[in-house]
Protein backbone atom coordinates (compact mmCIF):
# COMPACT_ATOMS: atom_id res chain seq x y z
CA UNK A 1 0.00 0.00 0.00
CA UNK A 2 1.16 3.20 -0.99
CA UNK A 3 1.07 5.41 1.82
CA UNK A 4 3.53 8.26 0.83
CA UNK A 5 1.24 10.93 -0.57
CA UNK A 6 2.10 13.20 2.02
CA UNK A 7 4.63 15.43 0.63
CA UNK A 8 3.03 14.35 -3.29
CA UNK A 9 2.36 17.69 -5.50
CA UNK A 10 -1.37 17.99 -6.12
CA UNK A 11 -2.85 19.07 -9.61
CA UNK A 12 -6.02 21.35 -9.11
CA UNK A 13 -8.31 18.08 -9.93
CA UNK A 14 -7.16 16.60 -6.45
CA UNK A 15 -10.53 16.85 -4.85
CA UNK A 16 -12.17 16.05 -8.27
CA UNK A 17 -10.31 12.94 -7.99
CA UNK A 18 -11.06 12.22 -4.53
CA UNK A 19 -14.70 12.83 -4.49
CA UNK A 20 -14.70 9.97 -8.15
CA UNK A 21 -13.19 7.45 -5.48
CA UNK A 22 -9.88 7.22 -7.13
CA UNK A 23 -6.99 5.15 -5.35
CA UNK A 24 -4.54 7.79 -5.54
CA UNK A 25 -0.73 7.07 -5.86
CA UNK A 26 2.77 8.95 -5.74
CA UNK A 27 4.07 9.09 -9.27
CA UNK A 28 7.12 11.08 -10.21
CA UNK A 29 6.42 13.52 -6.99
CA UNK A 30 2.55 13.84 -7.80
CA UNK A 31 -0.37 12.36 -5.96
CA UNK A 32 -1.99 10.98 -9.17
CA UNK A 33 -5.41 9.00 -9.57
CA UNK A 34 -3.96 5.13 -10.36
CA UNK A 35 -7.76 4.03 -10.77
CA UNK A 36 -10.92 4.90 -10.25
CA UNK A 37 -12.32 1.39 -9.26
CA UNK A 38 -11.20 -0.39 -12.29
CA UNK A 39 -7.97 -0.18 -14.14
CA UNK A 40 -9.79 -3.01 -17.06
CA UNK A 41 -13.10 -1.12 -17.38
CA UNK A 42 -11.50 2.33 -17.65
CA UNK A 43 -8.12 0.90 -20.36
CA UNK A 44 -11.73 -0.65 -22.44
CA UNK A 45 -13.60 2.39 -22.38
CA UNK A 46 -10.61 4.04 -23.74
CA UNK A 47 -10.27 1.33 -26.47
CA UNK A 48 -13.65 1.44 -27.39
CA UNK A 49 -15.45 4.83 -26.82
CA UNK A 50 -13.92 7.13 -24.92
CA UNK A 51 -11.47 7.72 -21.39
CA UNK A 52 -10.69 11.63 -19.90
CA UNK A 53 -7.23 11.47 -17.87
CA UNK A 54 -6.06 13.78 -15.50
CA UNK A 55 -2.06 14.40 -16.74
CA UNK A 56 -1.88 18.32 -15.08
CA UNK A 57 1.43 16.31 -13.76
CA UNK A 58 3.02 16.85 -17.22
CA UNK A 59 5.91 19.36 -17.05
CA UNK A 60 5.89 22.37 -19.86
CA UNK A 61 8.80 24.26 -20.68
CA UNK A 62 9.01 27.08 -23.38
CA UNK A 63 11.77 28.23 -25.74
CA UNK A 64 11.64 31.80 -26.84
CA UNK A 65 13.29 34.19 -29.18
CA UNK A 66 14.73 34.75 -32.22
CA UNK A 67 17.27 31.97 -31.68
CA UNK A 68 14.28 29.28 -30.18
CA UNK A 69 14.81 27.59 -33.09
CA UNK A 70 18.17 27.00 -33.11
CA UNK A 71 18.42 25.92 -29.29
CA UNK A 72 15.66 23.76 -30.00
CA UNK A 73 17.18 22.13 -33.22
CA UNK A 74 20.50 22.09 -30.98
CA UNK A 75 19.17 19.92 -27.77
CA UNK A 76 16.63 17.48 -29.21
CA UNK A 77 16.44 14.87 -31.61
CA UNK A 78 14.04 15.42 -34.55
CA UNK A 79 13.88 17.66 -37.03
CA UNK A 80 11.51 21.00 -35.74
CA UNK A 81 12.62 22.73 -38.63
CA UNK A 82 9.73 20.84 -40.40
CA UNK A 83 7.36 22.10 -37.74
CA UNK A 84 4.73 24.71 -38.81
CA UNK A 85 2.32 27.23 -36.75
CA UNK A 86 0.31 24.71 -35.16
CA UNK A 87 2.20 21.62 -35.48
CA UNK A 88 3.85 19.25 -32.51
CA UNK A 89 6.24 16.80 -32.99
CA UNK A 90 7.30 14.26 -30.85
CA UNK A 91 11.16 14.43 -29.90
CA UNK A 92 13.84 13.48 -27.24
CA UNK A 93 16.32 15.82 -26.29
CA UNK A 94 19.52 13.87 -26.17
CA UNK A 95 22.87 13.40 -23.91
CA UNK A 96 26.15 13.52 -26.30
CA UNK A 97 26.03 9.45 -25.73
CA UNK A 98 23.30 9.19 -27.68
CA UNK A 99 20.51 8.39 -24.85
CA UNK A 100 17.62 10.36 -23.86
CA UNK A 101 17.58 13.41 -21.05
CA UNK A 102 13.76 12.85 -21.84
CA UNK A 103 11.58 11.90 -24.42
CA UNK A 104 8.49 14.48 -24.57
CA UNK A 105 6.45 16.74 -27.19
CA UNK A 106 7.15 20.08 -28.56
CA UNK A 107 4.87 22.74 -30.41
CA UNK A 108 5.48 25.11 -32.62
CA UNK A 109 3.29 28.12 -30.95
CA UNK A 110 4.50 30.76 -33.13
CA UNK A 111 7.72 31.18 -35.16
CA UNK A 112 10.07 32.02 -32.32
CA UNK A 113 8.11 30.22 -29.41
CA UNK A 114 8.34 26.36 -29.31
CA UNK A 115 6.39 24.62 -26.27
CA UNK A 116 7.83 21.44 -25.03
CA UNK A 117 5.47 18.65 -23.21
CA UNK A 118 7.71 16.76 -20.43
CA UNK A 119 7.96 13.76 -18.08
CA UNK A 120 6.65 15.24 -14.70
CA UNK A 121 9.94 14.03 -12.88
CA UNK A 122 12.21 15.12 -15.18
CA UNK A 123 11.00 18.71 -15.46
CA UNK A 124 13.09 20.12 -13.52
CA UNK A 125 16.13 18.00 -14.83
CA UNK A 126 15.16 18.77 -18.58
CA UNK A 127 14.90 22.83 -17.77
CA UNK A 128 17.95 22.82 -16.45
CA UNK A 129 19.68 20.83 -19.39
CA UNK A 130 18.09 23.06 -22.08
CA UNK A 131 19.14 26.40 -20.15
CA UNK A 132 22.89 24.92 -19.27
CA UNK A 133 22.81 24.62 -23.32
CA UNK A 134 21.39 27.55 -24.11
CA UNK A 135 24.57 29.76 -25.22
CA UNK A 136 22.28 31.41 -27.73
CA UNK A 137 20.93 33.86 -25.91
CA UNK A 138 17.35 32.03 -26.64
CA UNK A 139 14.33 32.38 -23.63
CA UNK A 140 14.02 29.14 -21.64
CA UNK A 141 11.63 28.84 -19.35
CA UNK A 142 9.42 26.40 -17.32
CA UNK A 143 5.67 27.34 -17.34
CA UNK A 144 4.54 24.32 -15.82
CA UNK A 145 2.56 26.03 -13.13
CA UNK A 146 0.90 27.63 -15.79
CA UNK A 147 -0.78 24.92 -17.27
CA UNK A 148 -3.46 21.77 -16.17
CA UNK A 149 -3.56 18.93 -18.67
CA UNK A 150 -6.58 16.96 -20.10
CA UNK A 151 -6.29 14.34 -22.16
CA UNK A 152 -9.45 12.77 -23.98
CA UNK A 153 -9.00 9.69 -25.58
CA UNK A 154 -10.47 7.05 -27.45
CA UNK A 155 -12.55 6.44 -30.78
CA UNK A 156 -15.36 8.59 -29.95
CA UNK A 157 -13.44 11.55 -28.44
CA UNK A 158 -14.07 13.57 -31.25
CA UNK A 159 -17.60 13.48 -31.51
CA UNK A 160 -17.56 14.28 -27.47
CA UNK A 161 -15.62 17.36 -27.51
CA UNK A 162 -16.38 18.79 -31.11
CA UNK A 163 -19.84 20.30 -29.35
CA UNK A 164 -17.43 22.27 -26.93
CA UNK A 165 -15.15 23.95 -29.64
CA UNK A 166 -15.45 26.66 -31.80
CA UNK A 167 -13.08 24.70 -34.79
CA UNK A 168 -13.84 22.22 -37.37
CA UNK A 169 -11.79 19.24 -35.58
CA UNK A 170 -12.71 17.06 -39.03
CA UNK A 171 -9.65 19.58 -40.32
CA UNK A 172 -7.11 19.04 -37.15
CA UNK A 173 -4.83 16.07 -38.05
CA UNK A 174 -2.94 14.10 -35.54
CA UNK A 175 0.33 15.99 -34.62
CA UNK A 176 -1.49 19.27 -35.02
CA UNK A 177 -3.22 21.25 -32.63
CA UNK A 178 -5.01 24.90 -32.32
CA UNK A 179 -5.98 27.66 -29.81
CA UNK A 180 -9.65 27.86 -28.95
CA UNK A 181 -11.72 27.99 -26.64
CA UNK A 182 -13.11 24.34 -25.38
CA UNK A 183 -16.84 25.21 -23.63
CA UNK A 184 -15.55 28.81 -22.61
CA UNK A 185 -12.12 27.42 -21.45
CA UNK A 186 -9.30 29.69 -23.29
CA UNK A 187 -6.90 26.38 -23.98
CA UNK A 188 -4.28 24.70 -26.78
CA UNK A 189 -6.18 21.60 -27.87
CA UNK A 190 -3.35 19.15 -29.48
CA UNK A 191 -4.79 16.14 -31.68
CA UNK A 192 -1.96 14.15 -29.73
CA UNK A 193 -2.47 11.50 -26.74
CA UNK A 194 -0.46 8.40 -25.80
CA UNK A 195 -3.23 5.55 -25.34
CA UNK A 196 -2.73 4.13 -29.20
CA UNK A 197 -6.30 5.44 -30.24
CA UNK A 198 -7.37 8.88 -31.74
CA UNK A 199 -7.57 11.78 -28.54
CA UNK A 200 -6.63 14.65 -27.58
CA UNK A 201 -4.84 16.51 -25.22
CA UNK A 202 -5.66 20.21 -23.68
CA UNK A 203 -3.51 22.37 -21.99
CA UNK A 204 -5.54 24.92 -20.04
CA UNK A 205 -5.22 27.55 -17.18
CA UNK A 206 -5.19 24.96 -13.62
CA UNK A 207 -8.28 27.69 -12.33
CA UNK A 208 -10.87 26.54 -15.54
CA UNK A 209 -9.45 22.71 -15.04
CA UNK A 210 -12.44 21.50 -12.81
CA UNK A 211 -14.92 22.85 -14.58
CA UNK A 212 -13.66 21.64 -18.12
CA UNK A 213 -13.35 18.13 -16.46
CA UNK A 214 -16.86 17.90 -15.28
CA UNK A 215 -18.27 19.36 -18.43
CA UNK A 216 -16.53 16.67 -20.39
CA UNK A 217 -17.66 14.02 -18.44
CA UNK A 218 -21.38 15.52 -18.18
CA UNK A 219 -21.12 15.75 -22.53
CA UNK A 220 -19.28 12.24 -22.89
CA UNK A 221 -21.65 9.88 -20.10
CA UNK A 222 -24.04 9.02 -22.73
CA UNK A 223 -21.50 7.77 -25.52
CA UNK A 224 -19.32 5.87 -22.46
CA UNK A 225 -16.35 8.08 -21.33
CA UNK A 226 -15.29 7.19 -18.26
CA UNK A 227 -12.73 9.17 -16.06
CA UNK A 228 -9.10 6.51 -16.37
CA UNK A 229 -6.42 7.20 -13.84
CA UNK A 230 -2.21 6.59 -14.45
CA UNK A 231 -3.04 2.35 -14.30
CA UNK A 232 -4.95 2.38 -17.92
CA UNK A 233 -3.06 5.36 -18.75
CA UNK A 234 0.32 2.48 -18.68
CA UNK A 235 -1.43 -0.77 -19.93
CA UNK A 236 -2.96 1.26 -22.83
CA UNK A 237 0.50 2.92 -23.74
CA UNK A 238 2.28 -0.86 -23.36
CA UNK A 239 -0.56 -2.17 -25.59
CA UNK A 240 0.65 0.60 -28.47
CA UNK A 241 4.61 -0.20 -27.57
CA UNK A 242 5.06 3.73 -26.38
CA UNK A 243 8.75 3.74 -24.16
CA UNK A 244 8.07 5.33 -20.42
CA UNK A 245 11.11 7.03 -19.31
CA UNK A 246 12.69 5.02 -16.76
CA UNK A 247 11.85 1.82 -18.19
CA UNK A 248 12.57 1.58 -21.66
CA UNK A 249 14.27 5.10 -21.80
CA UNK A 250 17.18 6.17 -19.34
CA UNK A 251 20.74 7.65 -19.77
CA UNK A 252 21.97 4.29 -20.45
CA UNK A 253 19.48 3.51 -23.49
CA UNK A 254 20.23 4.76 -26.73
CA UNK A 255 17.45 5.80 -29.05
CA UNK A 256 18.28 3.56 -31.83
CA UNK A 257 18.67 0.63 -28.95
CA UNK A 258 15.01 1.90 -28.04
CA UNK A 259 13.89 1.58 -31.56
CA UNK A 260 13.57 5.39 -31.88
CA UNK A 261 15.98 6.02 -34.77
CA UNK A 262 12.84 7.74 -36.25
CA UNK A 263 13.01 10.87 -34.47
CA UNK A 264 16.95 10.96 -34.95
CA UNK A 265 17.13 13.18 -37.92
CA UNK A 266 21.08 12.49 -38.35
CA UNK A 267 20.86 14.49 -41.52
CA UNK A 268 20.31 17.45 -39.94
CA UNK A 269 23.35 19.96 -39.28
CA UNK A 270 24.27 19.43 -35.86
CA UNK A 271 22.52 18.57 -32.26
CA UNK A 272 23.72 16.57 -29.28
CA UNK A 273 24.36 12.88 -29.48
CA UNK A 274 24.52 13.03 -33.32
CA UNK A 275 28.17 11.74 -33.39
CA UNK A 276 27.30 8.92 -31.22
CA UNK A 277 24.06 7.99 -32.75
CA UNK A 278 26.01 8.23 -36.52
CA UNK A 279 28.89 5.58 -34.50
CA UNK A 280 26.48 3.08 -33.21
CA UNK A 281 24.65 3.12 -36.64
CA UNK A 282 27.56 2.09 -38.18
CA UNK A 283 28.77 -0.02 -35.94
CA UNK A 284 25.75 -2.08 -35.08
CA UNK A 285 23.85 -2.25 -31.72
CA UNK A 286 24.54 -4.54 -28.84
CA UNK A 287 20.61 -4.53 -28.18
CA UNK A 288 17.64 -3.84 -29.25
CA UNK A 289 14.05 -3.72 -27.43
CA UNK A 290 11.60 -6.10 -28.15
CA UNK A 291 8.04 -7.20 -27.55
CA UNK A 292 7.27 -10.40 -25.35
CA UNK A 293 4.12 -12.14 -24.93
CA UNK A 294 3.98 -14.93 -22.37
CA UNK A 295 2.67 -18.38 -23.17
CA UNK A 296 1.41 -19.33 -20.20
CA UNK A 297 -1.19 -17.37 -17.76
CA UNK A 298 1.90 -15.88 -15.82
CA UNK A 299 2.45 -11.80 -15.65
CA UNK A 300 6.57 -10.45 -16.36
CA UNK A 301 6.51 -7.39 -14.56
CA UNK A 302 9.11 -4.94 -14.60
CA UNK A 303 12.77 -5.97 -13.71
CA UNK A 304 11.94 -10.04 -14.15
CA UNK A 305 15.09 -11.43 -15.46
CA UNK A 306 15.31 -13.13 -18.73
CA UNK A 307 17.07 -16.47 -19.99
CA UNK A 308 18.60 -17.99 -22.81
CA UNK A 309 19.27 -21.68 -21.46
CA UNK A 310 21.30 -20.38 -18.46
CA UNK A 311 22.40 -17.31 -19.73
CA UNK A 312 20.98 -14.34 -18.81
CA UNK A 313 20.49 -12.07 -21.57
CA UNK A 314 18.51 -8.96 -19.82
CA UNK A 315 15.44 -7.92 -18.46
CA UNK A 316 11.76 -7.06 -18.68
CA UNK A 317 11.57 -3.49 -18.66
CA UNK A 318 7.70 -3.11 -18.57
CA UNK A 319 5.39 -5.67 -17.90
CA UNK A 320 1.18 -6.19 -17.62
CA UNK A 321 -1.60 -7.81 -18.32
CA UNK A 322 -3.11 -6.27 -22.16
CA UNK A 323 -6.52 -5.49 -21.13
CA UNK A 324 -7.78 -5.24 -24.52
CA UNK A 325 -5.67 -7.97 -25.82
CA UNK A 326 -6.11 -10.57 -23.29
CA UNK A 327 -2.78 -11.51 -23.37
CA UNK A 328 0.01 -11.05 -21.17
CA UNK A 329 2.75 -8.62 -22.84
CA UNK A 330 6.02 -7.03 -22.03
CA UNK A 331 8.96 -4.84 -23.11
CA UNK A 332 12.55 -5.80 -22.65
CA UNK A 333 16.05 -5.39 -24.08
CA UNK A 334 17.63 -8.45 -25.57
CA UNK A 335 21.14 -8.18 -26.97
CA UNK A 336 20.42 -8.27 -30.98
CA UNK A 337 21.37 -12.19 -31.60
CA UNK A 338 18.46 -13.41 -29.85
CA UNK A 339 15.82 -10.33 -30.94
CA UNK A 340 14.47 -12.27 -34.05
CA UNK A 341 10.55 -12.16 -34.30
CA UNK A 342 9.82 -16.23 -32.86
CA UNK A 343 12.52 -16.69 -30.88
CA UNK A 344 11.97 -18.13 -27.73
CA UNK A 345 12.94 -16.62 -24.57
CA UNK A 346 12.36 -17.36 -20.63
CA UNK A 347 11.15 -15.19 -18.20
CA UNK A 348 12.59 -15.39 -14.13
CA UNK A 349 9.21 -15.41 -12.48
CA UNK A 350 9.98 -15.95 -8.46
CA UNK A 351 11.60 -19.86 -8.48
CA UNK A 352 10.09 -20.78 -11.72
CA UNK A 353 11.03 -19.98 -15.59
CA UNK A 354 8.36 -18.97 -18.13
CA UNK A 355 8.62 -19.33 -21.68
CA UNK A 356 7.93 -15.99 -23.73
CA UNK A 357 7.96 -15.53 -27.59
CA UNK A 358 9.38 -12.13 -29.07
CA UNK A 359 6.13 -10.53 -31.35
CA UNK A 360 6.55 -7.73 -33.75
CA UNK A 361 6.03 -4.06 -32.02
CA UNK A 362 3.25 -2.41 -31.39
CA UNK A 363 1.26 -5.44 -29.82
CA UNK A 364 -1.73 -2.92 -30.92
CA UNK A 365 -2.47 -0.62 -33.81
CA UNK A 366 -6.28 1.08 -34.32
CA UNK A 367 -7.84 0.29 -37.17
CA UNK A 368 -7.95 4.05 -39.10
CA UNK B 1 -18.60 -5.90 5.67
CA UNK B 2 -16.60 -8.54 7.71
CA UNK B 3 -18.04 -11.90 8.79
CA UNK B 4 -17.83 -12.27 12.94
CA UNK B 5 -16.97 -15.94 12.21
CA UNK B 6 -13.72 -15.27 10.53
CA UNK B 7 -10.11 -14.34 12.04
CA UNK B 8 -8.30 -11.77 10.32
CA UNK B 9 -4.29 -10.33 10.36
CA UNK B 10 -2.99 -7.22 9.66
CA UNK B 11 -1.91 -8.63 6.42
CA UNK B 12 -5.29 -8.77 5.73
CA UNK B 13 -5.80 -12.23 4.88
CA UNK B 14 -8.77 -14.16 6.74
CA UNK B 15 -9.14 -17.83 8.14
CA UNK B 16 -12.36 -19.55 8.88
CA UNK B 17 -12.12 -22.27 11.38
CA UNK B 18 -14.62 -25.58 11.04
CA UNK B 19 -12.82 -28.46 14.08
CA UNK B 20 -9.71 -28.96 12.49
CA UNK B 21 -10.08 -27.56 9.14
CA UNK B 22 -9.15 -24.09 8.50
CA UNK B 23 -10.09 -22.33 5.13
CA UNK B 24 -7.65 -19.23 3.94
CA UNK B 25 -8.70 -16.03 2.11
CA UNK B 26 -7.78 -12.43 1.86
CA UNK B 27 -10.09 -9.58 2.55
CA UNK B 28 -12.42 -7.37 1.22
CA UNK B 29 -10.03 -4.82 2.05
CA UNK B 30 -7.12 -6.30 0.24
CA UNK B 31 -8.95 -6.71 -2.85
CA UNK B 32 -10.18 -3.26 -3.22
CA UNK B 33 -6.51 -2.34 -2.59
CA UNK B 34 -5.15 -4.21 -5.51
CA UNK B 35 -7.66 -3.85 -7.95
CA UNK B 36 -8.93 -5.83 -11.01
CA UNK B 37 -7.27 -9.44 -9.68
CA UNK B 38 -5.81 -11.27 -13.13
CA UNK B 39 -3.83 -14.00 -11.49
CA UNK B 40 -3.27 -16.09 -8.32
CA UNK B 41 -0.36 -18.58 -7.94
CA UNK B 42 -0.88 -21.07 -4.95
CA UNK B 43 0.52 -23.99 -3.31
CA UNK B 44 -0.09 -27.81 -4.39
CA UNK B 45 -2.12 -30.11 -1.40
CA UNK B 46 0.07 -32.13 0.11
CA UNK B 47 2.49 -29.11 1.06
CA UNK B 48 2.70 -27.23 4.13
CA UNK B 49 2.22 -23.58 5.11
CA UNK B 50 3.81 -21.89 8.02
CA UNK B 51 2.16 -19.37 10.06
CA UNK B 52 3.39 -15.66 9.09
CA UNK B 53 5.19 -16.85 5.81
CA UNK B 54 3.98 -16.09 2.69
CA UNK B 55 2.34 -19.15 0.72
CA UNK B 56 1.16 -17.18 -2.64
CA UNK B 57 0.72 -14.75 -4.53
CA UNK B 58 -2.22 -12.73 -6.41
CA UNK B 59 -1.95 -10.38 -9.24
CA UNK B 60 -3.81 -7.59 -10.09
CA UNK B 61 -3.38 -5.46 -13.10
CA UNK B 62 -0.98 -3.16 -11.09
CA UNK B 63 0.77 -4.95 -8.73
CA UNK B 64 1.85 -8.20 -6.85
CA UNK B 65 1.13 -9.24 -3.87
CA UNK B 66 2.68 -11.88 -1.49
CA UNK B 67 0.22 -13.96 0.51
CA UNK B 68 1.19 -14.74 4.10
CA UNK B 69 -0.43 -18.12 6.05
CA UNK B 70 -2.25 -16.75 9.44
CA UNK B 71 -1.16 -20.36 10.67
CA UNK B 72 0.61 -23.36 10.48
CA UNK B 73 -0.96 -26.43 8.64
CA UNK B 74 -0.69 -28.74 5.48
CA UNK B 75 -2.92 -28.27 2.61
CA UNK B 76 -6.10 -30.26 2.06
CA UNK B 77 -7.18 -27.91 -1.24
CA UNK B 78 -6.43 -25.31 -3.54
CA UNK B 79 -9.24 -23.38 -4.71
CA UNK B 80 -8.98 -24.56 -8.26
CA UNK B 81 -11.76 -22.37 -9.79
CA UNK B 82 -9.71 -19.22 -9.14
CA UNK B 83 -7.14 -20.86 -12.19
CA UNK B 84 -9.72 -19.54 -14.98
CA UNK B 85 -12.20 -17.12 -12.78
CA UNK B 86 -9.10 -14.64 -10.27
CA UNK B 87 -11.91 -12.08 -10.44
CA UNK B 88 -13.81 -13.80 -8.49
CA UNK B 89 -12.06 -12.19 -5.51
CA UNK B 90 -13.13 -9.25 -6.50
CA UNK B 91 -16.44 -10.06 -6.14
CA UNK B 92 -16.46 -12.66 -3.57
CA UNK B 93 -12.97 -12.49 -1.46
CA UNK B 94 -14.88 -13.61 1.85
CA UNK B 95 -16.83 -16.62 0.47
CA UNK B 96 -16.28 -18.53 -2.96
CA UNK B 97 -12.73 -17.05 -3.77
CA UNK B 98 -11.10 -18.75 -0.80
CA UNK B 99 -7.50 -19.33 -1.51
CA UNK B 100 -6.27 -22.82 0.55
CA UNK B 101 -8.08 -25.48 3.13
CA UNK B 102 -5.97 -26.43 5.93
CA UNK B 103 -5.08 -29.32 7.97
CA UNK B 104 -4.61 -27.23 11.38
CA UNK B 105 -1.63 -27.68 13.12
CA UNK B 106 -1.23 -26.12 16.38
CA UNK B 107 -4.21 -24.15 17.52
CA UNK B 108 -2.97 -21.61 19.71
CA UNK B 109 -1.54 -19.99 16.82
CA UNK B 110 -5.03 -18.98 16.31
CA UNK B 111 -5.50 -16.79 19.76
CA UNK B 112 -3.72 -13.54 18.71
CA UNK B 113 -5.41 -13.20 15.60
CA UNK B 114 -7.73 -10.27 15.35
CA UNK B 115 -11.64 -10.91 15.26
CA UNK B 116 -14.12 -9.04 13.09
CA UNK B 117 -14.13 -5.90 15.14
CA UNK B 118 -10.69 -5.82 15.75
CA UNK B 119 -10.03 -5.86 12.18
CA UNK B 120 -12.51 -2.83 11.43
CA UNK B 121 -10.84 -0.85 13.99
CA UNK B 122 -7.51 -1.63 12.62
CA UNK B 123 -8.74 -0.41 9.05
CA UNK B 124 -9.85 2.31 10.40
CA UNK B 125 -6.64 3.49 12.65
CA UNK B 126 -4.71 2.82 9.30
CA UNK B 127 -7.21 4.98 6.89
CA UNK B 128 -6.57 7.81 9.57
CA UNK B 129 -2.75 7.73 9.15
CA UNK B 130 -2.58 8.44 5.47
Amino acid sequence: MNQSTVTSKRTPLFDTHKSLGAKLIDFGGWSMPVDYGSITEEHLAVRTAAGLFDVSHMGEIEILGPQALELVQKVTSNDAARLKDGAAQYTALTYPEGSAVDDCVVHRLEEHRYLFCVNAANTEKDFEWMSGHNDLNAEVRNVSEDYAQLALQGPRAKEIISPLVEVDLSSLRYYNFVFTRCSGVECLLARTGYSGEDGFEVYLPPSDSVRLWNTLLDQGREAGLLPAGLGARNTLRLEAGYPLYGHELDETISLLEAGLGWICKLQKESFIGKEALLRQKKEGLQRRLVGLEMKSRAIARDGYPLYVGEKRVGAVTSGSVAPFLKKNIALAYVPVEVSEVGTSLEVGIRARRETARIVPLPFYKRHK
Amino acid sequence: MYPQELYYTKQHEWIRVDADTGTIGITDYAQNALGDIVYVELPAAGEVVTAKESFGTVESVKAVSDVYAPVSGKILAANGKLQDSPELLNSDPHGEAWLLRIQLGDRSEIDPLLSADQYEAYLKEEEGNK
